[in-house]
């Protein structure tokens, strides 16, 4: 393989990554505070079909962008009114927006069917992007890969360098002592699933306006719950999880090129790779560094009502 | 007073004349995926809508999307319960449950679209796709420079095996060397990793793709990267004007139709209907983006097909193995077609069992 066929290949494996480390690094957050929204799928498509109408109406790809991450947000405020406001199960509520989310995403895109627009714009930086076997990765991406770099950096850095990463921690452990001490338990819950809510509808709208610049219905094609799957497996670490959604991605882009070069392995198989290699991985990291006790935010998916 | 009298008394007679001789025939429809997919589903309701047209006041349908084939049962017996006369499952999941609620109301037509399974009151009805792949690898077959064409497929049932095999027999009949490289992609739909698939194939330089999966995902990356594909169960010129050759569609309308006159008529019985380009079932898209030479190579393959010239699978076919699967001047018969689990020579796969 020539050095642009692995630049090529690379960039394809940044690609199929971007998604899952946006939505996840949003749930991410969530379950950080004690909330596991299992509507990731949900939010997802409807951004990725608000985004594409958003764009085609006003022909600007940022304005969809917005729009996407936007219609998730709306999602889980939802969503958030229902588990953190209403202390109702997060569970069944989750699901319910999963649910809810495929439904609307057709109702809000139907009439969007068919329509194309062109991919979302690369960056291009005269010399850099041009650099031979690493310019196009890192200097011609579209801006949702840098954005979802960022979100990795910027989720690290607030999590355990801000006092109030500590907080949203902190209640994500424990709900009943965070709030004798007076930290507002339900409003940091409900900001950490608007911020979920809008990852994911981010991470629906790169699929509609830059993955597979077009909409159709349930194109998400199970993604959301990968990302799911992902904040779990890595210990609710992000750059864990960034790593998982690198393996995953390249694991199912490797396997389809080495079915295109003819190497002769069974399709079954090498399409169930990336979810075992994925899972082992992530497992393993995560054994060699326990030291007793669960991983998990200590109160994750438990309701809180203050007043009981 | 007395006009308007008179013309509610009329009215009343005329619906009670001819809605009294046959009532009004209720048709339903279970679909997969969703009417809006602009493919499979799509077609399947674009059949319906045929049927309202064709016989304005007679039929009333009612239709079912995104129904999981997990779930289907009590789809399909929501329908049969709901006064339905006549119900179309349209997917190869639904084959089991379709049977079952039809035991249960055997006053009920029902009608399978892929299956093979059949009852008193269950036909069964598809197309013959690989007609159309075998124009399509034809026309592969001429216009591919770096002699190489990249398949999405989506699982290794008789359907999409017999496809690939069409479309090979097809390519090989004007470019005996052509290399098909194949990519299993285990899904009907996820438009990412269609895309991903196309992206590899492309890579490993295939300049034509054709897919046996259900996005328009392929179609765009092959525009974008200025090579060529084939659409899939409906014309997606509109995603690839550049790239497009032609598009295998799905044309139910007729079928429907017919089947909905003969319940109306009291003539309906079960059987099975396998029908392909001469019957108007299969259609291909208007044959873009090719010299009028290699058009013409097409039109001429599809009138050969239609006129019973020629048959995808008349013999000599020879199996990956060697042995011989059709005899020379034989045809393949409709069960060795139906249940092919075999790759023809030439390609360079193994089949995933």
């Amino acid at each position: 393989m020539s050095l642009d066929i692995v630049q090529m290949v690379l960039v394809t494996v940044v690609s199929a990554a971007t998604p899952l480390i946006i939505a996840a690094m949003g749930e991410l957050v969530a379950e950080r505070a004690g909330v596991l929204n299992l509507g990731v799928e949900g939010m997802m498509v409807l951004g990725a079909a608000v985004g594409f109408a958003v764009a085609v109406e006003t022909g600007s790809t940022l304005l969809g962008a917005v729009g996407g991450a936007g219609a998730g947000l709306a999602l889980s405020a939802l969503f958030g009114l229902l588990t953190v406001g209403l202390a109702a199960n997060q569970v069944a509520s989750g699901l319910a927006l999963t649910i809810m989310g495929l439904g609307l995403s057709g109702l809000a895109g139907a009439s969007y069917v068919g329509l194309k627009r062109e991919p979302a714009p690369h960056l291009h930086i005269p010399v850099l992007s041009d650099l031979p076997g690493v310019g196009r990765l890192l200097f011609g991406a579209d801006a949702f890969v840098y954005v979802a770099l960022a979100l990795v950096a910027g989720v690290s850095w607030f999590l355990w360098r801000t006092r109030a990463g500590l907080t949203l921690r902190a209640i994500g452990d424990d709900h009943t002592a965070t709030h004798a001490l007076g930290l507002p338990v339900r409003k940091v819950r409900f900001l950490a699933v608007l911020f979920g809510g809008a990852c994911a509808g981010l991470a629906g709208a790169y699929l509609s306006l830059a993955y597979t610049p077009f909409w159709a219905p349930a194109m998400t094609a199970g993604r959301g719950w990968i990302a799911l799957a992902l904040v779990v497996f890595a210990s609710w670490r992000p750059l864990r999880v960034a790593a998982g959604a690198l393996l995953f991605g390249g694991t199912t882009v490797l396997q389809l090129h080495a079915q295109a070069a003819g190497l002769g392995l069974p399709g079954q198989a090498l399409s169930a790779l990336p979810y075992i290699a994925t899972i082992l991985a992530l497992v393993l990291l995560s054994l060699g560094r326990r030291q007793g006790g669960s991983l998990a935010p200590a109160a994750l998916g438990r309701d809180f009502t203050p007043h009981r | 007073m007395r006009s308007i009298t008179g013309a509610l008394i009329g009215a009343l007679i005329l619906s009670l004349g001819p809605a009294r001789a046959e009532d009004k025939l209720k048709v339903g429809f279970v679909y997969v995926g969703p009417v809006a997919d602009y493919g499979y589903s799509f077609q399947h309701d674009e059949s319906r809508k045929a049927l309202v047209a064709a016989l304005p006041g007679k039929v009333e349908t009612t239709f079912l999307e995104n129904v999981p084939e997990a779930d289907s049962e009590r789809a399909i017996e929501k329908l049969a319960r709901s006064g339905m006369g006549l119900i179309f499952t349209t997917s190869f999941g639904f084959m089991e449950p379709t049977l079952k609620v039809a035991r249960k109301f055997p006053k009920v037509r029902f009608e399978h679209a892929t299956g093979y399974k059949r009852a008193a009151n269950v036909s069964t009805y598809s197309a013959r796709f690989y007609e159309g792949r075998y124009v399509c690898g034809k026309i592969a077959g001429k216009l591919s420079k770096s002699g190489t064409v990249g398949y999405i497929a989506s699982f290794p049932i008789p359907e999409v095996v017999s496809g690939i095999n069409a479309f090979m027999l097809g390519a090989q009949s004007v470019n005996p060397n052509l290399k098909l490289k194949i990519v299993w992609v285990n899904t009907w739909f996820d438009p990412g990793k269609e895309a991903e698939a196309a992206k590899a194939l492309l890579a490993q330089g295939a300049d034509i793709l054709t897919q046996h999966t259900d996005s328009a995902a392929p179609l765009q990356e092959a525009e974008k990267q200025g090579r060529l594909a084939f659409g899939q169960s409906s014309d997606q010129y509109r995603f690839a004007p550049k790239a497009q050759l032609t598009s295998i569609v799905d044309d139910w309308s007729h079928y429907v139709v017919a089947e909905a006159k003969a319940a109306l008529d009291g003539t309906w019985k079960s059987q099975d209907t396998w029908q392909g380009i001469k019957d108007g079932m299969v259609v291909l898209a208007p044959f873009t983006n090719m010299p009028d030479d290699v058009k013409a190579l097409a039109e001429e393959t599809k009138a050969g097909i239609v006129a019973g010239r020629i048959h995808p699978f008349r013999g000599p076919v020879t199996k990956q193995d060697g042995t011989v699967a059709v005899k020379d001047g034989e045809i393949a018969p409709d069960p060795m077609i139906l249940g092919m689990n075999w790759y023809v020579k030439g390609i360079d796969d193994t089949l995933p069992q």
